[in-house]
């Protein structure tokens, strides 16, 4: 009797799978390859990542009547695994787009399988590549020349003359320093200092002492997260009155926390998302952005603090945009597909995202105008519009 | 550079030195009485900074959970080789010394997670709560290989640093923690000069303290054995100086230092999981400098450092770091011409 239960349960399950097997087989899901820092130092910002995309799916998780697959994995903060990801997901889970990650090197190293594999990816950092030697990827984050412009203008209008820089040692450090050498000549300010310092330094009191010695009307600062609130916390030390400028790398819970009263009416640029509810209701992606806030809030039960977790939200926008277009030219799983949906993503016009409006055009990674940042101030722990 | 700019960076220089003199202090201790190069006690200096952090934003910090997995660890490894020896009853003094001793400052850090609890006691039960950590992990794994060359207990030891750093990922994130200044008094010298009470705290608790070290070692029994470890390990024996519980003692108080490192460098700089390598590395080369024995040498080594560090961020921050590890150079040039070459090491007695 038990035995007979048994071959009986078996033949149910056996028959159950076929049909699911068979039922997939007549219409394929589309397929969403993921990979983030789930873990190691860069999981501040994989963490969110992963929970906007959650969010994103259960905002979004039909396209066309067919259901969007999403496919997470984790690569460690690490590049290698990074790529690795990209590939495992390309050629085992046939996935129709690429999507990550939360540091720039590894999101680099997931685009170049992208392109080896023919897939579109979907960066979800600002890349640095060349748009035309991969013409399979595009990213949804805003340009750095893009956040310093629009700090240089807010200097201008502050009347300020000279300014002093203090950034990483490290690739943002002179990313930042660039865009600033960049804008600031043509906008009549004159850069006095490059000082440096390592994420890990204990102190920068040194450096500040050099910048304050040269009396600039502004400082700018180069860093990210919580070792950029260095600069700030010195800067209060030393009594320095000029105004202290950042970068939407700073935009981050951790940096609020640690900087304190010292980062009062430091000035940064963001995307809108992150004071939707401040922004006027005329403001082109307030909706969505709200719509976000509330989706985020009952996917994972708690509010979004940050910046990272709406760029998921909006590669996944951008995707199903494009996606719902591919699908009329070509089947969900194939190359022809893939080709399809790469040539829709590079002709999205003014799809509203969380951080800006997005068109995307082939030769160039990014999609966003200057309707993608906004200044904003902090006071009193909080991040303020200022228009 | 005029005086007042070089006033600020001596003052800056002296508080970061302070700090590389006690961790030197504890580097030193340890080296001389077990020859381990103990890398993971800037990590110990780390989790005490971020377990008061984790007390300032009213949640339980997580070391507490390590501190009574190293616990168990440590208790099992006794009872094991007192059973394997036949030692039966030295058992239950066994679990009071490695099982009940440590769990204190665990429920003591506990309850002092609830809210309401004042600053100063997070703060002391924050040093105390990683005082077992040095002696708990020596206990596990440096007392059964205490017998191995130099290299072996270095490398063992870097590796316990990376395990330690891999776990402070793991409970404290990422992102880096400031506490709340333990005083905000600001003391002004002359024109304009100020020195904040902070500063004042540490160059303090840095003098205090190795004046502590200075009447233990000179006029205790406890720091007599130290020391005589120090000098001849085995001569120690021979005189009834138990090497075991001499560099459990050592272990013991270097914790100590490294929690009080912790909680004093925690307010004026932001504490990452991976902050106390740096430290360490830093304390390291002072200690270099006192030939990893001297005590006075390394405080002035130490000083150096600190000194040698504001005065390179100044004139060059990139480069800051290069030039305080240039240091070692010249100084071990001048050692190793200075110093008596002498045979690799001095075969030990078998325990």
């Amino acid at each position: 009797m038990k035995s007979l239960m048994l071959t009986l349960t078996r033949g149910a399950i056996a028959a159950a799978l076929t049909a699911c097997s068979v039922a997939s087989a007549f219409a394929a899901d589309l397929k969403v390859g993921l990979s983030v820092s789930l873990s190691g130092p860069n999981s501040s910002l994989g963490v969110p990542y992963a929970k906007g995309m959650q969010a994103a799916l259960a905002y979004k998780p039909e396209i066309n009547g067919r259901k969007v697959q999403l496919i997470v994995l984790d690569d460690g903060s690490d590049p290698t695994t990074a790529g690795r990801n990209a590939r495992k997901l390309v050629e085992e889970e046939k996935v129709d787009v690429l999507m990550g990650t939360s540091g720039v090197p590894a999101a680099i190293a997931m685009a170049q399988v992208g392109r080896d594999a023919k897939t579109p990816m979907i960066g979800l950092t600002p890349i640095l590549l060349d748009a035309n030697e991969n013409p399979w990827v595009m990213t949804v984050a805003q340009p750095t020349q893009l956040m310093i412009d629009a700090v240089v203008e807010r200097m201008k209008r502050n009347n300020v003359k000279t300014v002093g820089y203090i950034g990483f040692t490290d690739a943002w450090g002179d990313l930042v320093y660039n865009a600033l050498m960049k804008a600031a000549p043509e906008a009549g300010i004159k850069v006095v200092s490059n000082e440096r310092y390592a994420r890990a330094d204990a102190s920068v009191t040194g450096q500040v002492l050099k910048i304050v010695a040269l009396r600039p009307d502004a400082v700018m600062t180069g860093g990210a997260g919580t070792p950029g609130a260095l600069p700030f916390l010195a800067l209060q030390e030393r009594g320095y009155k000029g105004g202290v400028y950042g970068q939407h790398g700073l935009i981050n819970p951790d940096f609020v926390r640690v900087v304190g009263a010292s980062g009062q009416n430091a000035s940064m640029p963001t995307g809108p998302v992150i004071v939707a509810e401040q922004l006027p209701d005329t403001y082109p992606t307030k909706k969505i952005a709200t719509d976000f806030r509330a989706v985020f809030q009952k996917v994972n039960n708690a509010p979004t603090s940050d910046a990272f977790s709406a760029y998921s939200f909006d590669g996944w926008l951008v995707f199903a945009d494009a996606a719902s277009r591919a699908m009329k030219k070509a089947e969900p799983g194939t190359a022809e597909f893939r080709v399809a949906l790469r040539d829709a993503i590079f002709s999205t016009k003014e799809v509203v995202g969380t951080h800006g409006v997005y068109s995307f055009k082939p030769g160039s990674l990014y999609g966003v105008d200057e309707r993608a940042r906004v200044i904003v101030k902090l006071d009193n722990g909080q991040w303020k519009l200022a228009p | 550079m005029t005086w007042d700019v070089a006033l600020i960076l001596i003052t800056d220089g002296l508080a970061n030195g302070a700090v590389y003199l006690l961790a030197g202090l504890g580097l030193v201790l340890i080296f001389s009485v077990t020859r381990v190069v103990f890398v993971p006690f800037g990590d110990i200096a780390a989790f005490a900074a971020l377990s008061l952090a984790a007390f300032e934003t009213g949640r339980v910090p997580p070391t507490i959970g390590m501190v009574a997995v190293l616990t168990a660890l440590a208790l099992v490894t006794e009872v094991g080789s007192l059973l394997r020896r036949g030692e039966v009853a030295r058992i239950p003094k066994a679990v009071l010394m490695w099982g009940v001793l440590p769990a204190i400052p665990c429920v003591l850090a506990w309850l002092a997670a609830r809210p309401g609890v004042p600053v100063a006691v997070h703060i002391a039960v924050a040093v105390l709560l990683v005082v077992p950590i040095a002696p708990l992990l020596a206990r596990v794994v440096f007392q059964p290989i205490a017998d191995a060359s130099v290299l072996v207990l270095l490398i063992v030891s870097l590796a316990l640093h990376f395990l330690l750093s891999g776990l402070g990922l793991l409970f404290f994130g990422p992102e880096g923690s400031r506490t709340t200044p333990l005083t905000s008094a600001v003391f002004t010298l002359g024109d304009g000069f100020t020195v904040s009470g902070q500063v004042v705290l540490m160059v303090g608790a840095a003098i205090v303290l190795s004046g502590l070290f200075f009447l233990v070692f000179e006029r205790t029994v406890a720091g007599k054995a130290l020391r005589a470890t120090a000098v001849n390990r085995v001569g120690a024996r021979l005189v009834g100086i138990r090497p075991v519980r001499t560099a459990l003692l050592a272990y013991g108080c270097a914790s100590l230092l490294a929690g009080l490192i912790g909680v004093l460098i925690a307010p004026v700089t932001t504490m990452y999981y991976d902050s106390g390598f740096i430290i360490g590395l830093k304390a390291f080369v002072a200690a270099i400098i006192g030939g990893l024995v001297s005590y006075p040498m390394t405080a002035v080594g130490a000083l150096a450092v600190g000194v040698v560090e504001s005065f390179a961020s100044f004139w060059s921050g990139a480069l800051k770091d290069v030039i305080v590890f240039s240091l070692l150079i010249p100084v071990l040039m001048l050692r190793s011409f200075m110093a008596a070459h002498s045979e690799e090491e001095e075969d030990e007695v078998e325990q």
